[in-house]
């Protein structure tokens, strides 16, 4: 069961300075997958995206401004999740309990989606629209590569966010979530053969610059 | 005689007590708790009570992270004793290396925090974990990894501190991927909720009561 990376099926890498995250773009002339490994030597002080406080301006721009515009970005990351589970479970790549784990997880992100949906609207904002999405689901091993890639840099861009949530009670919601993500990643890494945690003891915080580079292949529009 | 079972009643009782008026911290109630119930069932029954209380009457992030160290101590004592009473092999044998490692690392950065900001961490706790087999331990692995992330996701809101909350982020993502890992060996769903449950600090304490000896 376990699938492993193909070190040649590597062609891109891109040093991102504010994370110190590598990322490492699956090649191959079709749509590229964006796959991204911690730096070995990152250390927790000084990933702290957004610790300084205040919400990130590619946020705010595209999103809205404080709590509403961090919950629209991470609504729209939610969408893209549930559509791409939807696509594998549709695709008839998986079977068995490999297909029970993918449709438990397309559910768990679409109840995101509900609540995130809410939390905008409770806080007298917009909720963002749902992206047109596309995904490469060739074989079985490029798409459990690539859920594994789509929730790690989910729950790294949960974290990457806490910090500049102000209301207590969206954080709270936001932090119930970002768990459930790591989780869906580690369940993924252990079916790929890769480890649970694989920035170590302490999770690596994504900023959404580059969450949202790496998600830009997969939206449409 | 159970400590929890005396106690638990008499908290609920002051609580009404000092519910108007006085700005109590929830610790401080609990520190008044043990003490009436002290004043019910005699001194001897309330010592060890009044210690943790005392321990939890921490304010703000420095009282935050030692309820965390605390924490990170049973789970890395928890692994570090698996590694010879678990019967682990194989998967199960690595899983409980990596996730003892990454325990150890985390009761070593709060360490470093608690210090950083003036405070003074807890000492280590001793433990008694009743577990026989295998089977026994993944469960009580599961219910402290789960503990866990609900501990952290339940305390994480009252951080003052930005870059106090971004590490305890960073640690219960970890404590997250251990919980899915753990639960995968015991054969269970690794993410049960699509929202994990958030814990009191007086829920996880009462959790984690008896495995403190």
């Amino acid at each position: 069961m376990a699938v492993r990376q193909e070190g040649n099926a590597l062609s891109r890498v891109v040093n991102d300075p504010v994370s110190r995250r590598k990322f490492i773009a699956l090649g191959g002339g079709s749509a590229a997958a964006a796959l991204l490994v911690a730096c070995g030597s990152d250390d927790s002080s000084t990933t702290t995206t957004s610790a300084s406080g205040g919400v990130e301006p590619v946020i705010e721009e595209k999103f809205g401004k404080g709590d509403v515009g961090i919950l629209n970005y991470a609504l729209t990351l939610e969408y893209l999740e549930t559509a791409f589970y939807a696509d594998v479970a549709k695709s008839g790549l998986f079977k068995g309990s490999d297909l029970a784990t993918i449709r438990k997880f397309g559910e768990e992100e679409a109840e995101h989606v509900t609540a995130l949906t809410a939390f905008v609207k409770k806080l007298g904002g917009k909720p963002a629209p749902k992206p047109k999405t596309e995904f490469p689901l060739k074989s079985a091993k490029s798409v459990l590569e690539l859920a594994g890639t789509v929730e790690n840099l989910g729950a790294a861009a949960y974290l990457g966010q806490a910090a500049a949530i102000k209301g207590a009670e969206v954080l709270s919601a936001a932090l119930s979530i970002h768990s459930v993500e790591g989780r869906h990643a580690a369940a993924l890494n252990t079916l790929l053969g890769e480890s649970i945690t694989p920035d170590g003891a302490f999770a690596v915080p994504a900023g959404a610059p580059e969450v949202l580079k790496s998600v830009e292949p997969f939206i449409v529009s | 005689m159970n400590k929890q079972e005396l106690a638990q009643p008499e908290l609920a009782e002051v609580h009404l007590d000092v519910a108007d008026g006085a700005d109590l911290s929830r610790s401080e109630v609990i520190l008044k708790g043990a003490l009436a119930a002290g004043a019910v069932y005699g001194a001897m029954s309330v010592a060890p009570f009044v210690s943790r209380a005392l321990a939890m009457s921490e304010t703000g992030d420095v009282g935050i992270l030692n309820f965390a160290l605390t924490l990170e101590y049973l789970e890395s004592t928890f692994y570090e004793e698996a590694k010879r009473r678990a019967g682990a092999s194989g998967e199960l044998k690595s899983l409980i290396d990596l996730i003892g490692r990454d325990e150890d690392e985390h009761v070593g950065a709060l360490t470093e925090t608690i210090k950083k900001l003036g405070g003074k961490p807890v000492a280590e706790p001793k433990f008694d974990f009743p577990y026989k087999n295998t089977k026994e331990f993944l469960e009580l692995a599961r219910t402290f990894e789960d503990t866990g992330v609900s501990a952290y996701n339940g305390a994480a809101p009252q951080i003052k501190s930005k870059e106090v909350l971004g590490a305890a982020g960073s640690i219960v993502q970890v404590e997250a991927r251990h919980a899915a890992a753990i639960r995968l060996q015991n054969k269970q769903e690794p993410s049960p909720d699509a929202f994990d449950p958030t814990l009191s600090k007086a829920q996880v304490l009462k959790a984690v009561e008896p495995f403190i000896a």
